[in-house]
């Protein structure tokens, strides 16, 4: 199982935002999209750092005036990156151990996607469910 | 309009696509106590179950015993079935819109992956979709012919298809006469020439898809060797520490699997099954017109950024004579008629089972998929359950929320009206159970599972006899 097949289901909607612009206007696009983490692309639309709701509260504790800084000045700019192709127990195992939450998706250098840690959690569960459900079947049947 | 789902006045689904997803979407709204619903469940062809029949292997028919259960849910007295019957020929998503209140897209990864490489098309190459869907006796493809006369076959893939593809060259005509495979392809097969079986891998063991079960299953075969490179399968340090740090036991157990394959002594059986890794197919080569063998060039192993073991090309290529090359490396879904298509995905584009308009990236509603169509080709029979759970939360979610369709004429009797009128052959369920029957009847005689009608003038002309309906 792959990263494509968590993207398949998310209809190729990547929210991104500029690194010049505002945390003001970071804040708002998470509140609208109701997600977690923003990435920051430049024009061509590669990754140049993700901004994420923590970097966000971590900043405000020491800075009131952190509506007016820009997103460049709060992201991570040392992004991991998954491709398409990527294993997703391999992806689970890397975002566990270096507390990724969001995982910005490229291909060709371009961002395409973003799958979340709650997303390979729950395309993993929906693996094993799957697997155990037919194991069942098969081991009933043998039973009768 | 608040009393949409009760009694009085059913929510109404059409489902298309009679496969895995199919029924577990009907399942999950049918077992809603809080629901009425009625399930309309559409597949162009007479017979449901899709890829169960036509995908899963003859030889594994305790996999197939899963359609004991889709026969539950058709039992169910508001699910209905109309078999031969095709959107975008014989109704369309207009006719859909009409009579449904909400339509669910369950038409699975019909077709393959290419390998986008010089030669794929010679004659002598084909995609193991193909032959597969010809062993398992698919109506579309009984007249399909493979050069089974080749002493050498190359499968290009390691996932399950592809191992049972090789198996199924290699078992022996008294193996496959145990099972349910089309008589036109255990005919073609008791004739095979077929000594050599290849599966080329492009990753290494530990990364191949195939699962253990699998893998045991061809070092079991009554009539042919399995044959591993020691060097292919021991177990590289990028492989090691990745199976290690995930804690994949099940990874592990299939290197060991492979590497004891690796060393048993050479084997007297007439047939040899060589499982390769490491290597993939450059180009297919040309011999008088017909693919004659494939250029391999060999991999190694790199880790990308995420810790997945990619495979990277290096400068060393070999030459694999083959008369026979079956391509298994994925599949994709086929755009419907009138449905949004991701052709990036190979899937109905969609968030979280509710199809998007491709302009707008906004809800179509009352417009939903589940299943490969929705997720592309990964995971196994029961992976569709939750999967199929997924779209129906969205669906009683949107019905609670008033986001329904609002087809004109909401009854089943004017949909069955209009059935009849565009495909007066459709077949019911109750029409399928006696063609199931036939098919078990005529097993029984030969000591299979089942005798499969593989054409369907076959079928129909087998309901027509029975008398009155």
């Amino acid at each position: 199982m792959t990263i494509a097949s968590i993207l398949a289901t998310k209809g190729n909607k990547v929210v991104t935002i500029r690194p010049e612009q505002s945390i003001r206007d970071a804040l708002r696009v998470l509140a609208e999209h109701n997600i977690g983490a923003l990435v920051a692309v430049d024009p061509g639309l590669r990754p140049v750092g993700i901004l994420s709701e923590r970097d966000v509260v971590r900043a405000a504790v020491r800075d009131e005036s952190v509506f007016g800084l820009t997103v460049s000045q709060l992201m991570t700019r040392d992004v991991i990156v998954g491709v398409p192709g990527d294993d997703l127990a391999a992806v689970g195992h890397t975002m566990i151990q270096r507390h990724i939450r969001h995982l910005p998706v490229v291909e060709g250098g371009k961002l395409i996607g973003m799958v979340s840690i709650g997303d390979v959690v729950k395309a993993q569960r929906d693996h094993f469910q799957g697997e155990v459900d037919t194991l069942q079947t098969i081991v009933m049947e043998r039973g009768n | 309009m608040t009393d949409l789902g009760s009694g009085a006045r059913p929510l109404r689904v059409a489902i298309i696509g009679a496969g895995p997803a199919g029924f577990y979407v009907a399942e999950h709204l049918l077992r809603r106590s809080d629901l009425a619903v009625d399930v309309d469940m559409f597949d162009r062809l007479p017979t449901p179950f899709g890829l169960v029949r036509a995908g899963v292997a003859p030889d594994h028919q305790k996999i197939k015993a899963v359609t004991a259960a889709f026969d539950k849910i058709a039992g169910h007295p508001r699910f209905r079935f109309f078999g031969g019957v095709e959107l975008g020929k014989h109704v369309d998503v207009a006719d859909l819109r009409a009579h449904y209140h909400q339509i669910v897209y369950t038409t699975g990864a019909q077709t393959d992956r290419r390998m986008g490489i010089p030669g794929e098309d010679l004659p002598g190459s084909h995609p193991a979709t193909e032959f597969v869907a010809w062993y398992n006796g698919h109506p579309d493809y009984p007249d399909l012919q493979f050069d089974l006369s080749q002493e050498r076959v190359a499968v290009v893939g390691v996932g399950n298809v592809a191992i049972d593809v090789a198996r199924i060259l290699s078992r022996t005509p008294e193996e496959l006469e145990k099972t349910d495979i089309a008589d036109h392809a255990l005919e073609a097969l008791r004739a095979s020439r077929v000594r050599e079986v290849y599966l080329l891998g492009r990753r290494g063991a530990a990364q191949a898809a195939f699962t253990n079960p699998e893998i045991k299953e061809l070092g079991e075969l009554a009539d042919a060797d399995v044959v591993v490179k020691p060097e292919e399968v021991a177990l590289d340090e990028l492989s090691r520490e990745s199976l290690d740090k995930s804690g994949d036991r099940a990874g592990l157990k299939k290197v060991e699997i492979l590497q004891a394959y690796a060393q048993r002594p050479a084997g007297t059986r007439p047939r040899r099954l060589v499982i390769r890794f490491l290597v993939s197919p450059v180009a297919l080569l040309d011999n008088g017109g017909a693919v004659g063998g494939i250029r391999l060039v060999r991999n190694r192993l790199v880790a990308s950024e995420t810790g997945t073991i990619q495979a990277k090309a290096t400068d060393q290529f070999e030459e694999l004579s083959a008369g026979l090359v079956f391509r298994s490396v994925g599949y994709r879904g086929v755009p419907l008629p009138g449905v949004p298509f991701d052709e990036k995905w190979g899937v109905v584009l969609n968030e979280k089972g509710r199809v998007l308009d491709p302009d707008t990236a906004a809800v179509r509603r009352g417009e939903y998929t589940a299943g490969w169509i929705k997720r592309g080709a990964t995971g196994v029979i029961g992976t569709n359950k939750p999967d199929a759970a997924e779209t129906v939360q969205a669906m009683t979610e949107d019905l609670a929320a008033g986001h329904t369709l609002a087809p004109a004429e909401p009854d089943a009797a004017t949909l069955e009206r209009l059935i009849q009128q565009r495909q007066p052959q459709v077949v019911s369920y109750t029409d399928w159970l006696w063609l199931n029957e036939i098919e078990v009847e005529r097993g029984r005689a030969r000591g299979r599972p089942r005798v499969k009608f593989t054409r369907v003038d076959d079928m129909l002309a087998a309901l027509g006899n029975r008398g009155p309906r």
